[in-house]
């Protein structure tokens, strides 16, 4: 086993700068909609303006008639085929044709010479309608009777699957303590701060399309488009400027990004689209609402018997990530805690609302909501600390799940316990005064991805690396940097293996004809799949050198190291040669110097419904734990102070992973104590800006105390884990259980709002309209 | 109507065609080609478009191009001084303030104004100053303690001016 040789590594683990940083602040960092191209034209959509309703007429005279206006195009079910992330269930299309089923949804398109005149000639268009009925509560969607969104999903259902894993009602029946209780997880959306831009240029001599877009997965859109536009992969070239932000929310092929190269194929001009903020938030893809009951059997001591958990999602109006989030769900309940017994029931279900999709800590949010909150209650019923049951039931290394994931290496216990001494969680908990609480909650997220979205067996990650004395060394490799740094750990990492300084490594990336394949950024998958590729690029390249190194210094090759410029014998390191002069030499006597290197994760092993989804690799780990004050008058609650201990293997970058940490516990608690996208009865989103969707400011933020709990993931590049993802999944359930300890409620549905917690201490009587 | 205006930007005039309804961050953006300056809303809400005008930030979105006239506007590309990083700049990278960095030019200017003012802000005083940024990715954290890091570094280089 491989263990930690921190003391020896030059970059890794050191919390350098991201490599981008300086073109930020100075604001010369180039996002999608700072590019103009030469005879750039734009391009507008046309939003239907009901949320279900057959399109009977688009009248498009007028808009044409407009000087400036260089084409109108309407939804075209020949020209315009449906898609979806995966290509399963493909539902959406570039502009509606037929039917809308969502308030927002394309209709018509317009493109102008200039932004202004391409919104008058949308506003232009007359469309009529003949509304049909809808359906926005998932439940109600499924009853019978209700109308229907697609002809293929009977009573709505997009997609439904049940796993069993053990005896579980045999585990009830014999168990000591059974607790169930319902939980609502609501309906927010990623709030990314760059509105999603394309900027489509199809050159129409030689038949080729470049896109420049904000995605995260360049290359399942690249796949996308080819379907879309019926056009082949190899004549359209992505290429992703810095991206403002993701979450999930540019996983997917927006309408506007198909409407561009349409427009851009028609007009043989270059077309960009951007979104103003309503239509992100129309656009959404963001977090499944979920309609969830949690159930669970104990033993005296607190042991997990078993875990019945039934789900239902509400997809909005289209498939994206719908079938995905199901099975992530299921998955997501088989840890962090040692479960014997496990089964669920799940559904997904159209609704005339904005699609859901993927978001940060996608399914997990929702089951640690409600395990951790279900848990806190039956601590409580047995008379045992919530500190002692997540620790008799917290996951070690070697643990395998029942749905046989491999848990390669744990330190959730570690976390606990840190997380615990460092918040006096013990001494506070139940001995706070009435109105101040303490809560604890754990969680966990998939490393490395283990699942490709379609049939193939090549690696989920790729990496070329080029050695030159002229050019330096280019690192070419798939990776997506929406913010998160992996263009800068995967400097490091390079760096690392080649013994040279940050600056004389070029990584080039984000272009699907210069970089090689990689599944992208989801799944907290890059450092740890991408870093296998570009390590193992690295090491090819270098053992090359060696060869040449070893006769030079005549030394045997396994017994050559790479530091600070120089390749050296081990144990004479007085033997030594500029990495410089091997390159040099390499070149002239043997040709171009390339490595290369790529990561397949291992296949999962479980046979059931769903196996695909869930088993990777490798699991990060993470506690937390929320002070908070309520008003009981007022309802109003404040966070005092947070902390958190997580589990993410070796920090390639502390300073990194402390941003990623920081920036989960944020969206947790936005979601937690006020996001959430209102829909109004007539299907209409009545909150689509940051006026009325609120996110955290400053003054929301509580200070944080967040502590790396150190240890190494022997199967991954450097030993790391994931950290972008799991640190988000405990914040709602911390809260709730702090809430308890502080008022002696429990609250099941988010957000908390001071109305939600005034009516659980009986102080407003009207029922919540989301309770199941 | 379009008209030509002259804007004082960065220290310098600069001739722009403009109608009565353009916005300075269009005119920033479109016309000059200071893409610096970011556009998040739209609206008045996430202060991605912060600008300094006659020392105060001012959200450029809600501006019109023809009001800023006769003033002085300062944007993130005329921060720095003789390519030396405003100390602003420096802190934000150094201490791991920028993720995605679309928030980054507004949140340095919000700053930039704040540090102006208030040479020893507090922290909850920073917190306040920045409340009208929005940021998705950092928590805030890190972007609270570069301001700080910053005004303690400002102080010094004043005091250093000053004794010098
Ligand atoms: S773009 Fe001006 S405040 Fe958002
Ligand atoms: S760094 Fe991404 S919004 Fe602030």
């Amino acid at each position: 086993m491989t263990t930690d040789d921190t003391k020896r590594y030059a970059w890794v683990g050191k919390s350098i700068p991201k490599v981008d940083a300086a073109a930020k602040v100075r604001g010369k960092a180039i996002y999608t909609d700072d590019i103009s191209l030469p005879g750039l034209v734009y391009a507008k959509i046309k939003g239907s303006t009901v949320p279900h309703g057959r399109i009977v007429k688009i009248d498009t005279h007028k808009a044409e008639a407009l000087p400036g206006v260089l084409a109108v195009i309407v939804g075209d079910p020949t020209t315009m085929k449906p898609y979806s992330v995966n290509n399963y269930l493909p539902t959406e299309q570039a502009l509606a044709s037929g039917k809308v089923r969502y308030y927002g949804e394309g209709v018509a398109a317009v493109a102008a010479l200039d932004e202004k005149t391409a919104e008058r000639a949308v506003s232009l268009i007359e469309v009529e309608y003949e509304a049909l009925p809808f359906v926005l509560d998932p439940r109600e969607a499924m009853e019978p009777g209700k109308p229907l969104l697609h002809d293929f999903a009977e009573r709505n259902i997009n997609y439904k699957g049940e796993q069993d894993f053990g005896d579980v009602d045999k585990a009830f029946a014999e168990s000591h303590l059974v607790m169930e209780n319902h939980y609502y997880c609501s309906y927010v959306s990623h709030a990314f701060l760059e509105p999603q831009s394309v900027v489509a240029d199809y050159d129409t001599v030689k038949g080729h399309l470049t896109v420049h877009t904000c995605i995260q997965l360049p290359h399942y859109f690249h796949q996308t488009l080819s379907r879309a536009l019926e056009l082949p992969m190899e004549r359209i070239r992505v290429i992703v400027p810095t991206v403002g932000g993701g979450f999930g929310g540019k996983t997917e092929a927006t309408p506007a990004s198909l409407v561009a190269c349409i427009l851009s194929r028609k007009l043989g001009k270059p077309v960009k689209i951007t979104y103003d903020r309503e239509e992100v938030f129309q656009q959404n893809k963001g977090r499944h609402p979920a309609y969830m009951r949690m159930k669970m059997g104990f033993d005296p001591e607190g042991r997990i018997t078993a875990c019945d958990f039934d789900n239902t999602l509400d997809g909005g109006a289209h498939s994206s990530w719908g079938f995905v989030t199901l099975w992530f769900s299921a998955a997501l309940t088989q840890l962090p805690y040692k479960l014997p017994n496990v089964r669920f029931r799940g559904r997904r279900i159209f609704t005339n609302k904005p699609t859901t999709g993927a978001q940060r800590c996608l399914g997990g949010v929702q089951v640690r909501m409600s395990m951790e909150s279900l848990l806190d209650e039956a601590a409580q019923k047995l008379g045992i600390h919530p500190f002692h049951i997540r620790m008799v039931n917290a996951v070690e290394t070697g643990h395998q799940t029942q749905a046989v994931f491999d848990v390669r290496h744990s330190e959730l216990k570690r976390c606990i316990e840190t997380v615990v001494a460092k918040s006096g969680f013990c001494e506070k908990y139940g001995k706070l005064p009435f109105g101040r609480g303490i809560g604890l909650a754990c969680g966990h997220y998939s490393t490395g991805g283990a699942y490709l979205l379609y049939k193939s067996n090549r690696p989920h990650s790729t990496a070329n690396i080029r050695v030159d004395t002229e050019a330096g060394t280019t690192v070419f490799v798939g990776a997506t940097d929406i913010g998160q740094g992996s263009t800068t750990v995967l400097t490091q990492m390079v760096a690392e293996v080649l013994g040279l300084d940050l600056a004389e490594i070029h990584i080039v990336c984000q272009d699907t004809t210069l970089a090689p394949m990689d599944n992208g950024t989801y799944d907290s998958r890059v450092t740890y799949g991408a870093g296998h590729a570009v390590k193992r690029a690295a090491i090819d390249a270098r053992d090359k050198l060696f060869g040449i190194a070893a006769i030079k210094l005549d030394v045997n090759p396994e017994q050559l190291e790479c530091a600070g410029g120089f390749i050296y014998a081990t144990y004479s390191p007085k033997k030594r040669i500029a990495f410089r002069e091997a390159v040099h030499q390499y070149l002239s006597t043997v040709g171009p110097l390339f490595g290369t290197g790529s990561y397949t994760p291992p296949q999962p092993s479980g046979d059931y419904q769903g196996k695909l989804i869930g088993p990777t690799p490798a699991f990060g780990f993470t506690a937390q734990v929320a002070e908070i004050e309520v008003d009981v008058e007022t309802g109003k609650l404040k966070i005092i102070k947070y902390w958190e201990a997580g589990d993410c293997g070796k920090a390639i970058n502390p300073m990194s992973v402390e941003g990623q940490v920081e920036g989960g516990i944020s969206m947790g608690l936005g979601q937690a104590l006020f996001e959430e996208m209102k829909m109004s009865k007539e299907g209409k989103m009545e909150n689509p800006n940051f006026h009325d969707y609120r996110i955290p400011t400053t003054m929301d933020m509580p200070e944080i105390d967040a502590t790396i709990v150190e240890s190494f993931d022997p199967t991954a590049p450097f030993g790391n884990k994931e950290v972008g993802e799991g640190p988000v999944g405990p914040v709602i359930p911390a809260i709730l259980n702090a809430i308890y300890d502080a008022v002696g409620v429990r609250i099941t549905e988010v957000p908390v709002t001071p109305e939600r917690i005034l009516r659980a201490l009986g102080k407003l009587d009207q029922p919540s309209k989301n309770k199941l | 109507m379009k008209q030509v205006l002259s804007l004082n930007i960065n220290g310098h005039d600069r001739d722009v065609m403009v109608s009565h309804e353009d916005l300075l961050v269009d005119v920033l953006r479109d016309q000059l080609g200071l893409i610096g300056t970011k556009k998040g809303c739209g609206h008045g809400s996430c202060g991605t478009c912060t600008v300094i005008i006659d020392g105060e930030a001012v959200l450029s979105c809600l501006t019109l191009a023809l009001s800023s006239q006769g003033k002085k506007i300062t944007t993130i590309e005329g921060i720095e001084k003789d390519g030396a990083l405003h100390p602003l700049q420096q802190s934000f990278i150094e201490r791991g303030a920028v993720q995605c960095g679309f928030c980054t030019p507004g949140m340095i200017m919000s700053a930039a104004a704040l540090l102006s003012h208030n040479k020893s802000p507090s922290i909850e005083e920073i917190k306040i100053g920045l409340s009208g940024n929005l940021c998705r990715c950092t928590g805030y954290v890190k972007i609270v303690d570069a301001v700080e890091v910053a005004a303690a570094k400002m102080r010094q280089l004043d005091a250093a001016q000053k004794g010098a």
